[in-house]
């Protein structure tokens, strides 16, 4: 056992309880602060993979505002254990089949992909560093980065315009 | 041999880090404990006062007694608060704002032992993004801290710090790109070597030279994120009491205060490396004097540090001299002044670096 398995272990396991104590907890901003727990953890594994650019985009972009968002709308509306709504138990079996039946497709579809066939490239492969990102970006895939770009932009107008006092 | 260790690792690099990291943090405490004294004697200057002269010569131990003071007082928690995060957040902001320093070069390598040894705890290729997804978690310890206490004060408090690192952060990132497109690279030795070798001894070579207007954003973005005066909305006394930490004492306390410190530092820090030539002394060239690498380090490391003073002392200086600004006021400013700003700045670079290549 090498230290950049001891690390995988760990990561995942973090990133597991990280992500059931998510769904576990009462406290919104407890579950809130999980799932950025569960961010860094994921974050831990692009590192391993070498994947630095994705592993600080992935915590500056989720975990520094995304998350930072989500607790603000739940401190503001000033969720906690007593205003939390019952939910009725068939209401809760819905939700676990439902959760069931998606993780069933995902094992189902991963399990005949080719990625089983891959091994990941630990601590070797370049194409995660920012300047091979980056060129791969800007040519093989320039039109679906640009359309997405255009996306954002006009979600954002969106969202100025709804903002807007008339 | 693999086999027979459960670990192998070059200790020697290990015992390296761990010391370079222990000597790194309690550099940026020191320094942060003896601001807190340059503050009080450079807001006694300016208004004509004598400052903190009791403790000691010049009143140098000062610090210490202040901070034995924190250490001594009782320590609150309220009833009412949340008692796992009211703990965290301090904890939060201290690791956010000694976190930055991993990235920063702080001088040549040192030579001990007939190893080279760089003075930089992690030369990472993301380098500034590294310190941006530092920066960008520093809302937490506010938020966290500002909620957990259960007080609508320190609730607001933290909202507004938190809406506030949020806008100022975006113009920050654009001032950036600007920079970037300079030196072609994230990392931050590359970005230090960028600017060495230039005319009168790297003065020339300087960003600050190429970027004066990013530059000018990215101080104006920094004292935002460090929450100084005329941006220390989150804190300001006449509106919100205290602000966020008002239910905090005794250590816990000190740390939202010292933490404040630390960051000022290493934004001090942080900008002489992008845009000062980081650890270059200007006027000479330090290569030609044929004198021993390590005598090389300690000078570099002596100008970075004399660099950082002189920006800590700048926010000092206008944190005693302006006003705070209305709510409404800073938020025009971050998003309708420095944002427009930043991404002009970024497109003209952009046309001259594509310009002076053709």
């Amino acid at each position: 056992m090498n230290v950049t398995q001891i690390l995988f272990w760990f990561l995942s396991v973090l990133a597991l309880f990280g992500a059931l104590m998510v769904v576990t907890s009462k406290n919104p901003v407890h579950s809130v602060l999980w799932l950025i727990a569960t961010f860094f953890s994921i974050s831990g594994h692009y590192i391993l993979l070498n994947a630095q650019f994705l592993a600080i985009v992935n915590i500056i972009v989720y975990a520094g505002a995304i998350m930072v968002l989500f607790l603000f709308v739940i401190m503001l509306m000033n969720l906690n254990k007593t205003t939390e709504p019952k939910k009725n138990r068939w209401l809760k079996l819905a939700g676990g089949v439902a959760g069931g039946c998606l993780l069933l497709v995902f094992i189902a579809a991963l399990k005949s992909s080719e990625i089983t066939q891959q091994t990941a490239e630990v601590k070797t492969g370049d194409i995660g560093l920012i300047k091979n990102l980056g060129r791969e970006l800007f040519s093989t895939y320039v039109v679906p980065f640009e359309i997405s770009s255009i996306l954002f932009l006009s979600a954002m107008v969106g969202a100025v315009v709804i903002g807007k006092k008339e | 041999m693999q086999g027979m260790y459960l670990l192998v690792v070059d200790w020697y690099f290990i015992l390296e880090k761990f010391l370079l990291v222990g000597l790194v943090v309690s550099l940026s405490m020191v320094v942060a404990m003896y601001a807190t004294y340059a503050e009080r004697k450079v807001a006694a200057f300016l208004q004509d006062r004598i400052g903190p002269n009791r403790a000691g010569i010049f009143g140098l131990l000062q610090p210490l007694a202040d901070g034995g003071k924190l250490f001594f007082k009782e320590e609150i928690i309220p009833l009412a608060s949340s008692k796992a995060l009211f703990v965290l957040g301090p904890m939060l902001a201290m690791i956010t704002a000694l976190l930055t320093s991993a990235v920063i070069p702080w001088s040549t390598p040192l030579r001990i032992f007939d190893r080279n040894i760089s003075l930089q705890i992690a030369d990472i290729n993301i380098g500034i993004l590294y310190i941006f997804g530092v920066v960008s978690l520093g809302v937490y310890g506010i938020m966290i801290g500002g909620w957990a206490s259960n007080n609508k004060f320190s609730l607001l408090a933290a909202i507004r710090g938190a809406s506030q690192m949020i806008s100022y952060e975006l113009a920050m990132g654009l001032s950036l790109i600007a920079l970037l497109m300079l030196t072609g690279s994230l990392q931050m030795s590359v970005i230090v070597n960028h600017q060495l070798g230039g005319g009168l001894g790297g003065l020339l070579s300087w960003h600050v030279i190429y970027q004066p207007l990013g530059f000018v954003i990215f101080f104006i973005c920094a004292m935002a994120e460090c929450n100084r005066t005329p941006f220390d909305l989150p804190e300001a006394e006449n509106e919100l009491n205290f602000g966020y930490h008002q239910e905090y004492s005794s250590m816990k306390l000190g740390f939202y205060l010292f933490a404040e410190y630390i960051n000022m530092f290493i934004s001090g820090v942080v900008m002489s490396t992008l845009f000062f030539g980081g650890y270059d002394l200007p006027f000479v060239n330090e290569e030609t004097w044929n004198i021993h690498q390590n005598w090389l380090a300690i000078i570099g490391f002596c100008t970075l540090l004399g660099k950082a003073f002189f920006f800590v002392f700048v926010f000092m200086w206008i944190r005693w001299t302006i006003p705070r600004f209305r709510f409404d006021q800073l938020m025009n400013l971050g998003w309708k002044r420095l944002i427009p700003l930043a991404l002009i700045n970024m497109v003209i670079t952009a046309f001259v670096i594509l310009w002076l290549k053709k």
